[in-house]
C-alpha cells in the first residue's frame, strides 16, 4: 500500500465513512439512518458510472458499488446489510422491533420493496408496450405494499420510521421525480390512500426533509437518463 | 417458546432446506409438509399471500416467509442453541453480505446451467464458478465459514450442494475439479447430521429435473 493510501485508511475506532453517490436512493437511505440516530460520519461523494475511487473498489470488491460503510476501518457493503448494522451498533432510535415476530415482517417487507425496486423504475426505462405492461405491474406492486405491508399503519415501523420505510423512500426521492419525466403519476389520494398519507408523513419528518437531494437537480439528472434510454431503444 | 411449528415446503427446494438445516441444528421439533406447486395448499396461499411460495415456517399460527429471514428468526427465538449467526455486529454483518451475494448468484446461475444451452449456458458456467471460487476465498481455511461451528453462510449456501450433481451432468463440467476447496468443505457439512438429513439425495434431484426439462420442453 501507498504511503498516502495508509494515511488514508489510518482511522480512529470510531470514525465511520459512507461512499454515495447523491442521486442514490440506496446510499440515500443510509444516510437517512445515521441522520435519524445522529451518527457522525464523513461523506465521500464518488463519480459514478465511470469514475470510481480506488478506495471504493478497494472495500467493495465483490460488487464495486455503493453504498459502502466503513467503521474504524472495516468496510460493510449492501444497504440493508448496512441498515441492520447501523441499528445494531446505535441502538436508539430503532429500526427494527423487538420482538423476534415483529422484526421477521420488518424484514420481509424490506426485502420485498427492496426486490421491487428496479421493476418498479421499468415503467420510466421502457417505451411503448412494455411501459404499458410495467405501468401495470407498479399498480399490483404498490396495490401489495399498501394491503399487506403498510395497512392502516402511520409508518411500514408503526408509529416510528422502521427499516422498511426506509427503503420504500425511494418513492419520494426516485419514484416521484420519474413519474415527473414521464408524466405519469401513481401514488394519488384516490389510487393509494394509505400511501398517499405515508408519503406525506414520510416527507414531512424533519430528518428526511433536511435530507433529500434537490429535487430540481433529480430531474435534470433523469431527463438525460430517459433520453439514454430512449436512444438505446431506438438502436436495439 | 417452543409452540406449534410447521415447515411448509418442497423437498428439492435448496431455500426451504436452509430451515431445514437450522431447526435440525437447533434440535427443534416441527411438523414438514409437503406441498405440491402445481396444487398449492389452501394453508401455503393463506399464510405467504404475497409469494405464495414455499418455504413457510408457521410458529404459533404465524407465517415467517423467506428462508434467509426464517433462519434468522430461528436463530433469534431459539437462541441459546447452536447460534449461527455472529454475535459481533461487524461479523454478522460480513455474513448477511455472503448470504445476499448467494442468494444473488447461486439459484440464477444454477438455473441457467440447467435450462439453457450453448453460449449461455457456458457463460453460466463460468460466472457459477467464479462466485464458488469467491466464497472458497471467504472460507479460507476456516473449517466452516462460521468458523468452527456450522454458521448462517454455511446453512445458506450448503443446500445448493445437492443440486450440483444435476448442475454437472447437464453443464458437462466438475465442480470438485475447479473448486475442490469448495467440495472438502461441502463433506465437513455432510458430515453433519442436521445436513445430511435435510439435503435430498443429489440423482433425486438430477432425476426431477429431467422431469422439469420435459415439463418445459427444455432439450
Amino acid at each position: 500500500m501507498s504511503p498516502s493510501l495508509l494515511h488514508k485508511t489510518e482511522t480512529t475506532m470510531d470514525e465511520v465513512k459512507l461512499f454515495g453517490f447523491w442521486a442514490s436512493p440506496f446510499s440515500r437511505r443510509v444516510i437517512w439512518a445515521l441522520k435519524l440516530k445522529g451518527v457522525e460520519y464523513e461523506y465521500i461523494e464518488e463519480d459514478l458510472p465511470y469514475n470510481k475511487s480506488d478506495l471504493l473498489l478497494q472495500y467493495n470488491p465483490v460488487h464495486k458499488k455503493i453504498p459502502v460503510l466503513v467503521h474504524g476501518g472495516k468496510p460493510i457493503a449492501e444497504s440493508l446489510v448496512i441498515l441492520e448494522y447501523i441499528d445494531e451498533v446505535w441502538p436508539h432510535n430503532p429500526l427494527l422491533p423487538k420482538d423476534a415476530y415483529e422484526r421477521s415482517v420488518a424484514r420481509f417487507w424490506a426485502k420485498f420493496i427492496e426486490e421491487k425496486t428496479q421493476p418498479m423504475w421499468d415503467f420510466f426505462r421502457k417505451f411503448g408496450e412494455e411501459q404499458q405492461k410495467a405501468i401495470e405491474n407498479n399498480y399490483e406492486i404498490l396495490r401489495t405494499i399498501e394491503e399487506h405491508g403498510l395497512g392502516d399503519k402511520k409508518f411500514f415501523g408503526g408509529d416510528q420510521i422502521g427499516i422498511a420505510d426506509l427503503v420504500f423512500g425511494m418513492v419520494i426521492h426516485m419514484l416521484a421525480p420519474m413519474e415527473e419525466v414521464v408524466g405519469y403519476k401513481f401514488i394519488k389520494a384516490d389510487s393509494f390512500p394509505r400511501l398517499h398519507a405515508w408519503v406525506k408523513h414520510f416527507s414531512e419528518h424533519p430528518v428526511i426533509k433536511d435530507n433529500v437531494p434537490d429535487y430540481t437537480k433529480v430531474v435534470d439528472f433523469l431527463k438525460i437518463r430517459r433520453e439514454f434510454y430512449r436512444n438505446s431503444q431506438q438502436n436495439s | 417458546m417452543a409452540g406449534e411449528l410447521v415447515l411448509l415446503d418442497f423437498w428439492p427446494s435448496p431455500f426451504g432446506m436452509r430451515s431445514r438445516i437450522a431447526l435440525a441444528e437447533k434440535g427443534i421439533p416441527y411438523e414438514y409438509r409437503e406441498e405440491d406447486l402445481r396444487n398449492k395448499s389452501d394453508l401455503l396461499l393463506q399464510m405467504n399471500p404475497v409469494h405464495k411460495k414455499i418455504p413457510v415456517l408457521i410458529h404459533n399460527g404465524k407465517p415467517v416467509c423467506e428462508s434467509v429471514i426464517q433462519v434468522q428468526y430461528i436463530d433469534e427465538v431459539w437462541h441459546d442453541k447452536a447460534p449461527l449467526i455472529p454475535s459481533d455486529p461487524y461479523q454478522r454483518a460480513v455474513a448477511r453480505f455472503w448470504v445476499d451475494f448467494i442468494d444473488k448468484k447461486m439459484y440464477e446461475l444454477g438455473s441457467k446451467i440447467w435450462k439453457t444451452k450453448g453460449e449461455e449456458q457456458a457463460n453460466a458456467k463460468k460466472e457459477f464458478i467464479e462466485c464458488l471460487k469467491l466464497l472458497e476465498g471467504e472460507l479460507g481455511d476456516k473449517t466452516y465459514f462460521g468458523g468452527e461451528s456450522l454458521g448462517y453462510v454455511d446453512v445458506a449456501l450448503v443446500p445448493f450442494y445437492s443440486w450440483f450433481y444435476a448442475y454437472e451432468k447437464c453443464g458437462d463440467f466438475s465442480i470438485e475439479a475447479e473448486c475442490p476447496k469448495m467440495i472438502a468443505w461441502v463433506k465437513r457439512c455432510m458430515q453433519k447430521e442436521s445436513v445430511a438429513k435435510s439435503l435430498p439425495d443429489q440423482e433425486k434431484v438430477y432425476e426431477f429435473i429431467l422431469q422439469l426439462k420435459k415439463v418445459f420442453g427444455i432439450e
